[in-house]
Parts: structure tokens; sequence; C-alpha cells
């Protein structure tokens, strides 16, 4: 139990403790925002690594937490109408944004909202046994019209431009460095809490279930359970996460806009996760870190030079080494204590 | 216990099952037999749900199974196998059984972690003698041992009702012998019928015996009683003996 859960201590001793204490604010906000994807990778990792579902649009999810929580933002820094609608000429705060004001509300949108969808996208078509390629289709055609949906209502949603120019979150100077570091201290705990609790999920008899539904769903249907049940629940979990993660991305960002939530964010999570080895859960948060540190580092050198590296490493990794980073490791692993 | 009524399966214009009339009483070893294309892995898929019936009741212990769902007749106490055996490779033998034992409890209680072996776990392994392979990832079974974890499978959910899809194919002499003294002290509790091409192995082990042919039950009754009966000769046991023996391609 012990030796089991020591490289997990490790990891979170050094991203809780040393990384705020050697990290730059700048930097230190920077790896937050890797850590909000990691937590969407979490999800993609429970979803496709675990249960075989190719979800593309995990986007959609991400960018319905990110908005809640932007709204919130918006409305409890005073000041009457968010800047956005004074420019499109908005007169009246509209009903839809009324109970973004209240935060449980905000926060219970931005994760039961996403699970909700989720659900009821997921009762539709597993049971009409859509999967596989037709699935990730569908999910990412779900992330091109919510793209759609958010520029074309400019009033509503900010449009092309999304929401930005947050000032303050639950009531901390989000200037403030101290905010920063407080915020990836809550984003670092909650990417352990649920990485934990999702682990468990994995090793218990609910993740044998999954992997049994990856391997032979009709064969599942025979031993008496219901695939599409058990796909809808694993499916609406991971859209939590990703709502959860857009949530917490906006206060340390500072912004949302349809260009952070489309078709190509979604794919590079699913890249991210592919890199990082799917089949783990450990992998799926170590892509999204190691991608997002890497997009950055590169797009400083040569910026459109990451495009081409993230589709070379992705063909690399598919091609030679599909378990990804984590693979390789175990593999290194093995070889050493054999 | 199973009573098939008239039952009428078609598939694109052609009439896979043409009125078949089964009763299989409660406790009775079942054997099903008959040319390629007479409809057996068909009638088992209705059974079993996966294939509709055009026309025509299944009966299985007073419920009806016409329209129910896969899952739903498995929860009835009907299990089945399959022609290719299919286990999950990436589980230990044991979280295979294990799955297949736990399909009645409620979703979330399966997120808790699995803690020692339950007791139709225990004995589903006893029975298809796989202890010492228990901890073994089911990967790496030969596929005799393969057949027997799925039978396993099966035993492990209790069921009241056993189809099994020639279970002997493929398998060498040993394991045939060993899969046939499984299947006789299963059918000492429960009711069970088997898909088999295997003549040898059919007069071995069988005791009554259902001979389908074009989609209709062509006779039934023992072994010596439908292997004399000259119609069953004409279109089956009559032909060279490779096409009685031979496998489903």
């Amino acid at each position: 139990m012990i030796r089991r859960n020591l490289p997990f201590a490790a990891v979170a001793v050094i991203v809780l403790v040393v990384a705020p204490l050697l990290l730059e604010p700048f930097r230190l906000s920077l790896l937050a925002k890797y850590l909000c994807y990691a937590i969407v990778a979490l999800g993609i990792g429970l979803a496709w690594g675990q249960a075989g579902m190719l979800t593309l649009g995990q986007g959609v999810f991400f960018g319905l937490g990110g908005y809640s929580m932007a709204m919130h933002l918006k409305l409890t820094e005073g000041g009457g109408l968010p800047d956005f609608m004074v420019w499109s000429g908005v007169e009246e705060l509209p009903a839809l944004w009324v109970p973004f004001g209240d935060p449980v509300l905000a926060l219970a949108t931005a994760v039961l909202g996403p699970m909700l969808i989720a659900a009821v996208l997921g009762t539709l078509v597993f049971r009409q046994r859509v999967r596989g390629a037709y699935f990730a289709i569908l999910t990412q055609a779900l992330a091109a019209a919510m793209v759609i949906l958010l520029v074309g209502q400019q009033g509503l949603t900010g449009g092309t431009n999304g929401m930005t120019n947050f000032f303050d979150v639950f009531g901390q100077d989000l200037a403030d460095d101290s905010t920063q570091r407080g915020l990836y201290l809550v984003v670092a705990s909650v990417l352990g809490v649920l990485y934990l609790a999702t682990r468990q999920l994995v090793n218990s008899r609910y993740g044998r279930l999954l992997v049994a539904i990856r391997d032979g769903e009709d064969r599942v249907r025979f031993l008496g359970y219901d695939p599409a049940l058990v796909k809808t629940v694993t499916f609406a979990l991971s859209a939590g996460m990703a709502g959860l993660a857009g949530a917490l991305f906006v206060p340390v960002v500072g912004i949302i806009s349809p260009a952070l939530l489309g078709v190509v964010p979604s794919l590079e999570l699913v890249v991210a996760v592919a890199v990082g080895g799917r089949h783990a859960l450990a992998g799926a948060v170590l892509g999204a870190v190691v991608m997002g540190y890497a997009q950055t580092a590169f797009s400083e050198q040569f910026a459109d030079g990451w495009l081409y590296l993230q589709g070379a490493l992705f063909i690399l990794v598919m091609t030679l080494a599909p378990k990804g980073i984590i693979g390789v490791a175990e593999r290194w692993r093995r070889a050493r204590t054999t | 216990m199973l009573e098939l009524r008239d039952v009428q399966v078609v598939f694109d214009g052609f009439r896979a099952l043409d009125g078949v009339n089964l009763t299989v009483p409660d406790g009775e070893l079942r054997f099903l037999i008959g040319p390629n294309g007479a409809g057996k892995t068909t009638l088992i898929d209705v059974i079993t749900g996966l294939t509709r019936p055009v026309a025509g009741s299944v009966r299985f212990a007073g419920h009806d199974l016409v329209g129910r769902k896969e899952h739903q007749i498995v929860r009835l106490g009907v299990g089945r196998t399959f022609q290719t055996s299919v286990v999950f490779e990436e589980l230990t033998v044991i979280e295979n059984l294990d799955l297949a034992a736990g399909f009645r409890r409620p979703l979330w209680t399966l997120a808790r972690r699995r803690r020692g072996v339950s007791e139709a776990v225990a004995e589903a392994l006893a029975r298809t003698g796989l202890e010492d392979l228990a901890e073994r990832s089911a990967g790496v079974l030969s596929h005799g041992q393969r057949q027997w974890l799925e039978i396993g499978m099966l035993l492990a959910q209790r069921p009241r009702l056993l189809l099994l899809d020639e279970p002997v194919a493929g398998m060498s002499k040993d394991e045939r012998e060993r899969t046939g003294e499984l299947l006789t002290r299963i059918a000492d509790d429960h009711t069970v019928v088997v898909v088999e091409h295997d003549m040898e192995f059919l007069r071995r082990h069988a005791s009554t015996v259902t001979v389908l042919h074009e989609g209709r039950v062509l006779v039934e009754g023992s072994v010596d009683q439908v292997s004399a009966d000259p119609r069953v000769q004409e279109v089956y046991l009559g032909r060279k003996a490779s096409d009685a023996v031979g496998h489903r391609p």
C-alpha cells in the first residue's frame, strides 16, 4: 500500500511544495494552466484509455465550465453590465445570466451542466450502439457546433473574443501573486484528489468492467451488463472533470474564448493523452503537462513550428510507442529489474 | 423450461428459421445438430435476443423472451458462449470470472475494489479446473483453457439455462475429453443446450438430440434413434464423414 503510493506522494510534494518555492509567479501560473489541461486529460484517460470511447469533443465540456465561471466573474466584479455587452449594445442583463451571479450555482453548472449533456448524449448514442470512429466524429461535430453557437451569440457570450479582463475571483485580487499561488494550489489539489478517485475507480470492479467493455462490448452484454449505461456514466464523469477544469482555467489564465475549446484544442488534448500513454491515468496527466510545457517552450522560439512538431510527435508515438511515455518508462523499468 | 413455438427468422429474404418448435425440459442436456446453414446458431441467437424472429414465441421459465434486450435475458438466467471464445485478455482468469459473477450487483457497488474470491467464483474455478491459472491473464491461455474459462464465466453467473455454441471446436482430443466430462457434470444441476458438429463427441456425451435442417426441426430423439433415422442419414450423416465432422468455416 505505502510502496504503491510512494510515486504519487513524491509527485504531490514536488507539485505542492517544491514548485511554488522555485518557480516565479509567471511560470507557476503557466504550470497551473497545464494542470487544468491535465484534469481534462484525466477524464479522457478514463473515457478513452479505459473504456475505449474516443471523445474528440472534451473542449465542449471544458468550455461550458469555463463560460460558467467567466460569467460568474463578470457578474461579481461590479459596475453594471459586463464590458462586452455594453460594446454589443445589450442594455439589460439577459435572463440566462442571472443565476450565474451566485457562486454555488455557477460552480454547480460548470460541473453538472457538462455531466448532464454528456449523460443525455451518451444515452442517445450508446443505446443505438454508436461507437468507435462514429462516436469520435459525433463528439468532434459537437465541438464545432459549440464554437458556432458561441460566436453567433455575441451579446450573450462575447462572440469570437470570448470573455476576458477579470479582476478578482471570490473576493481575491487576480493580479496579486498570492492569489495566483493560491489558485495554483487549488488546481493542483483538485487534480490530485480527482486522480486518486479515478485511480480507485479504475482499480475497482467497475474499472475491470470498463476494460471488458473496451475489449469486447458485445460479450459484456451477454454477461448481463448494460454497456450503454456503464459508458454513459463514464462519459458523464469525464465530462464533469472537463467542466471543472474549465472553471479553474478561467481565473488562472484570465480568458475564455471559442478558440480555447473548439475542435483543435479538443484534439490537442487527445494527442497529449496519447503521447503520455492513454492506458495509464498517470500517462494522461503526464502527457497534458509535457505537451503543454512543450507548446509554450516551442512557441516562444518558433511560432508556427509547434503544430508540425505536435503532429510529428503524435505519429511517432502511435507507430513506435503506442503506450506512450508511460509505456516506454514501464519497459525500461522492467528491463532493468529483470 | 425453454419452449420455442413456430419461430421464424428471415435474413434478406432467406428463411434461416422456418417454423421451429423446440421444448427443452428442466435439467436436460440437449444436443443440437444439423448441416451447415441449418440454423443452429441462429436458434441460439433468437433465444438470447441477438436476433429477432419475425414470427413465433420464445418462452423461458414463464417469461416471453422475444423483444427483450440481451442483458435482460441474461438476467433471467440464460447464459451463452460463442463459437469464437471471447474472454477478456487483459484481465486475469479470476477477474474474468468475478466480472461474470457480479452482473447482478448494482453499478455503484462495483466502485469498490475486489477483495478475496466470492463463493460463485471459487466454485467456477474448481469446476473448470483453472485454479492454478487463477492469477494469470486470460490472454496467455490456450484455446481449450479459454473455452473452459468461458464456460466457467457462465457457471459463475449461476444461470438456469446454458447455451453452448460448439464448445469443442478446434480442441485437441484430450481437451475434448475434459470438456465432455465438464459438460456431463454441469448437466447434473443445469439445463444445457449444446450446438455441436463433432459426431464422436455427440455419441459419447449426448442423451437427447435435435436435428435441424433448412431451418426446421427434422427429428428429435436419442442418439441411436436419430442416427438410425433415414431422413437424418440423408441430410446429414449420409454425407461424407468429413462434412459431418468438419467445422463451420
